[in-house]
This record gives structure tokens, sequence and C-alpha cells, in this order.
């Protein structure tokens, strides 16, 4: 190859270096992030890749998609946010508190959905729940904690002091704590916690409040949830009901749950990304909660744990566990 | 690799330098395991967060977290020395005493700095991007802290807790007070991960309670890789070989954040940021090896 022929080729390979470039800016690209592998922040991811492939967004058609998870590492989550800064994608998903943070501290100009967030206004990702005029809107998993109560008062009507296991390092379960003090002793209840620091220590916890409590209450505590099994175990063998708030949990043994579906919850979060995808600005798109909660119920764990469920709670069920 | 990530991994690599710096003085100077920097280094990010939270100085909030983290350094170096725990006992029961303290500390499990003003905010130059920015202040800072300390293990004190590390019957028996000097080298070993963790809260966006999970196995491995790629017995080559091999290893991460293109995914990023290291470890006796079938 003669030096003329090197250079035709050179050129002609930088040509099609720049098609291909310019090629990748109009496809558009979503980048999604999550601080840990974890069945229902996995939901998440599925749900909007789901709701990508209805609007016509699929990597067929041109979509670039990646996915990262810091595995459980903040520092990771920090070099993860960086790079998605620098890949420049369209919309950037970032599932769970401390991944969120680490996208919004790194961006104030790509647009962020954040999603799985419990209290997205005290990790400061918005300003409020109303559009933040910001880069950030996103999908919240606060549950309506005054449906919760109910549910647990159509389960064990009598019920006067509830118990609930938690991880006192989890930023979500430590809001609904807080929020179920106050609001069960608004009805003339009161709360009495156990926390566990590891998932070991979530039977532990359980036994102490055997004889103390009446009712046994969870939120989707990412240590409870792993370990549901020893929780069942002491309420099933010292009948005490068990109502949980992740609706897998009731396939595990838990009496009730009225919960977020996060797979749905990723099919919303993929909807507002979609919104942005086609335009929108995301500081005027306000940030939502679950938009749709499911109750499940398993009649058989009420019998094991001393409760007869009525007619009319099992009916309104989205789901029955035999 | 993109700017954004390359400037990403200096910045995140210069933070851990300082935790490096931490471990080569607990590990390599004392001849301390001290797993204590899993607690020390979220100590200092919860202590700089909550107190930039409520309104304090963000240079005060930062010197207060290394105070707070180096006097969490002497307690693990009190219960070794006068309650005479074995060494990485003593430290693991710190460790796990910390993770209640920085609960208590902040108050809760996360405390947001999103909003408020940080020291790289304060000290960001105007017309230079803050993602450049913030690593060069770290720069200037890691490098004043590898002066200092190199200056401090040169002087009187400093050479005594170099003895008592290497040889602590032989420092005793010149008089060294071998008990204080370890007390003295935990704090400092601990003031510098706890400075660590209050940049790297706000350089992050927030102080989180999981952010101490593994930082000695991170820092550990700055060390040794700084070691394999300038091995030396000076102290003063040391001080800065562990901090290009912090930086080494977040520039293995970014690289391995980047392997997507040969069908790897997101869940082997720690294999393959294992077997970066690996490789990096694995180069000095390759060579070695080279060279002698050459001669």
């Amino acid at each position: 190859m003669n030096l003329h022929s090197v250079l035709r080729t050179l050129a002609g390979t930088a040509a099609m270096v720049g098609a291909l470039a310019c090629a990748q800016v109009q496809a558009q690209s979503v980048a999604v992030t999550s601080i840990v592998e974890h069945p229902a922040l996995d939901a998440v991811k599925d749900g909007v890749h789901e709701a990508l492939a209805a609007a016509g967004y699929t990597e067929a058609k041109g979509l670039k998609w990646q996915f990262q998870t810091a595995q459980g590492n903040t520092a990771i989550a920090a070099q993860i946010a960086r790079k998605f800064v620098g890949d420049k994608p369209d919309v950037i998903v970032a599932i769970a508190t401390p991944s969120a943070q680490a996208v919004v501290a790194a961006t104030k100009s790509i647009p962020v959905v954040y999603s799985a967030v419990t209290d997205p206004v005290a990790a400061q990702l918005v300003p409020g729940w109303d559009a933040s005029g910001t880069n950030v809107t996103g999908v919240s998993d606060a549950l309506s904690l005054e449906k919760q109560i109910e549910l647990i008062k159509q389960v064990v009507p009598d019920a006067k002091k509830a118990g609930m296991v938690y991880n006192p390092g989890e930023a979500n379960s430590v809001v609904v704590v807080k929020r179920l003090r106050e609001l069960l002793s608004q009805s003339g209840m009161s709360l009495v916690e156990a926390t566990a620091a590891r998932t070991v220590d979530v039977g532990a916890a359980a036994r102490s409040l055997v004889g103390k409590v009446d009712v046994i209450y969870t939120n989707t505590d990412n240590n409870v949830v792993s370990a549901y099994e020893s929780l069942v175990k002491v309420g099933n063998s010292a009948k005490i009901p068990l109502v949980a708030s992740d609706t897998d949990s009731v396939k595990r043994g838990a009496i009730a749950a009225l919960g977020v579906n996060y797979r749905d919850l990723g099919v919303q979060t993929g909807k507002l990304v979609v919104r942005i995808l086609k335009g929108e600005a995301p500081g005027t798109i306000a940030s939502e909660t679950s938009s749709k909660l499911e109750l499940y119920v398993n009649p058989g764990a009420a019998a094991q744990q001393g409760v007869t469920l009525s007619d009319a709670l099992v009916k309104s069920a989205a789901q029955v566990i035999k | 690799m993109s700017i954004y990530s390359t400037w990403g991994a200096l910045e995140i690599g210069l933070i851990f330098g300082l935790v490096a710096l931490g471990v080569l003085i607990s590990f390599r100077v004392l001849n301390f395991p001290d797993l204590t920097v899993d607690g020390s280094f979220p100590l200092g990010g919860a202590t700089a967060a909550i107190l930039i939270h409520h309104g304090t100085d963000p240079f005060l909030a930062t010197g207060a977290a290394a105070l707070a983290a180096g006097f969490a350094g002497m307690v693990t170096g009190w219960l070794n020395v006068q309650l005479k725990i074995m060494d990485l006992l003593a430290s693991i029961l710190m460790m796990i005493a910390l993770y209640s303290i920085n609960l208590r500390v902040m108050d809760a499990p996360n405390v947001p700095l999103i909003t408020d003003p940080t020291v790289f905010t304060v000290l960001q130059p105007e017309g230079l991007e803050d993602y450049v920015a913030r690593p060069l202040i770290l720069l200037a800072l890691v490098v004043v802290v590898k002066l200092l300390l190199d200056w401090f293990f040169a002087t009187q004190v400093g050479l005594a807790m170099r003895s008592t590390g290497s040889n602590p019957r032989m420092a005793r028996a010149q008089g060294i007070r071998t008990g204080n000097m370890v007390l003295l080298g935990m704090a400092i070993s601990n003031a510098l991960c706890g400075l660590a963790g209050a940049l790297f809260a706000q350089s992050q966006g927030g102080a989180d309670i999981s952010m101490g999970i593994g930082t000695i196995v991170i820092g550990l491995a700055a060390v040794i890789i700084g070691e394999s790629i300038l091995p030396s017995r000076r102290l003063m080559v040391a001080t800065l070989a562990v901090v290009i091999g912090a930086v080494l290893y977040r520039f293995f991460i970014a690289l391995a954040l980047n392997a997507d293109f040969v069908g790897l995914k997101a869940q082997d990023l720690n294999l393959v940021t294992a077997v970066l290291v690996t490789v990096a470890l694995v180069i000095p006796l390759a060579k070695q090896r080279f060279r002698k079938k050459r001669s």
C-alpha cells in the first residue's frame, strides 16, 4: 500500500466514524443506574424498559440503553454518575436514594428521572413535590400510611400495639417509622420498634416483640424483605399476625399487604422518560407517587397466625394466595 | 472513557488517596491491622454533612470531621494498648460501634448536601467547570498532606512512631513510649480517613450510612498497587506511591464500567476490577522474569 492509498483509507474511515457519530446523536439514549441488584429495584428497571418499548423506543429501532449497578458501593455509584454525565444520554434514570443523589450531584443539565425513592424532598433531589424547575423529576414509592393503618385495623380489628421490624440504616424505613408513630397515636394505637441492622438480626428483632404487640407491620425495608421467612417463623409460632407492604411477602407468609407493584412503578417512571424524550422539560413535570396500589391476602397464613379475614377484605384483594 | 469519567476517577481517586495514606500509617508504619476505617470514613462524612446541614462553615465542619474520626482511631488504639484487646479485634469492635454512632450523629441514615455550600463550591474559581475544579482542589490538598506526613515522619516523634511499628521491643528499650505512639498514629491515620469521608460527602451530594462499606479493602488495594508500581523502602516514595495506587484503582473501575463492549454486564463490575488489579500487581513480576531470561 502506498502513502496515497493509506491516506485515502484513513479519510474513508474518518468519514465513516463521522457518519456513525451523527447517527448516534439522532438516536435516543437512556442510561439507568441502581445502587444494588435487588428484586424490587430490578423490577423497576424492567418496567422502565417495558414502557419505553411500548412507546416505540426499542434497541432494534436505535434506542441506546445502558444499565449499571453500583453493587452497594457509594463510591462506585459516584463513578457511574460521572460516566453517565460523560456519555451525555438524553435521560438518566436513577433508582434508589444513594444512586439518585450521586447523579443529581453530578449534573445540573442532563434530565434525571429518579425512581423508588421514598422521600425525594428530604433527599434534596427536588425542592418540593411540584414541578421542580430543574433537570430532575421522578416517581416516589412512598405509601399512604393512612391506608396501611386501615389495612392493619381490617386484619386485626382490636389491635392496640403494632410492632415494626426495620433497619435503622435505611432512609426509607426511618421516614416510615417516624410518620407511623405519629399516625398510630392519633388513632389510639402505639408503635413498638425493633431494629435489625443486618438480615441475620431480623429473627431476633421479631422475637423481641413477642408478648408486646398485637400485630407486626413491616414496610419495604430491604433487610426485612430479604429475611421475611424468619419473621414468618416467629409470627406463626407466637400467633402474631403479620401485615406487610411488599406484596411478594404475602406469598412468603404474611397475611396481607397493600403495596406498590415495583414493575408498575417502573412503567410509570418509563412514561416520564418517554415524555422527556418527546421534548418535555423535566422541570415542568411534577414528581409522582405510585398510582396503583395492590392488595394481596393470604387466608392460610391468617389461620396459622390466629385471625380470620373478613369476606369483604378477601373480595377486595387483587390476588388471594391459597 | 469520557472526559467526565476521567476527571471523576481522578477526583474520587484523590479522595481515596487520603484513605490510602491513613491505611499506610496503620498497616505499614505502625504494623496495626486497622479496620476502624470502615467506620471512621463515614463518621467523617456524617459529621461534616450534619454540621453543614445545620449551617456550620464547610471548612470548620471538615476540620471537625477529621477530629472526630481521629478520636475514633484513638479509641481503637486505647482498646488495644490499655485494655490489651488484640489489635484486629479492637478495630472490629470500633468499626461496628461506629455504625450506631454514625446513625446517631446523622439522626437518619442519609443526610443530603446537594443544595448546601461545600468546601468545593466555596473554593471553586470563576470560569472553571466544577468537575475540573474539584479534582484540582483535591490534588492541592493531597500534595500538602503528603508533604506534611513526609516532614512529620522525619521528626523525632515521627521516627519514634516508625520504630514502634518496626521493632516495638527495641523502641521501648530506647525509651520510646510505644503505647502513646500507637494512639497518636491511629489518630492521624483515622483523621485522614475522616477527612476523606468529609470530602467525599461534599463532592457526592451527601453522607449515607452505607458509604463506609469496603473502605478498608479499597485503601489496602491502593497501598498494594502503589507498592508494586513504585517499590521502595523510603517512606517519601511510599506516600506518593499509595496515592497513585488509589487513583489507578479508580481508573480501573472507570475502565471496568466501560467494559460492556466485550459482552460484560453490570454485575461483572467487581470481577473485572479484581482482574485489572491482579494484572497491575503481576506486571512487576512479569517484568522481572523477562529481565532474568534475557540476562
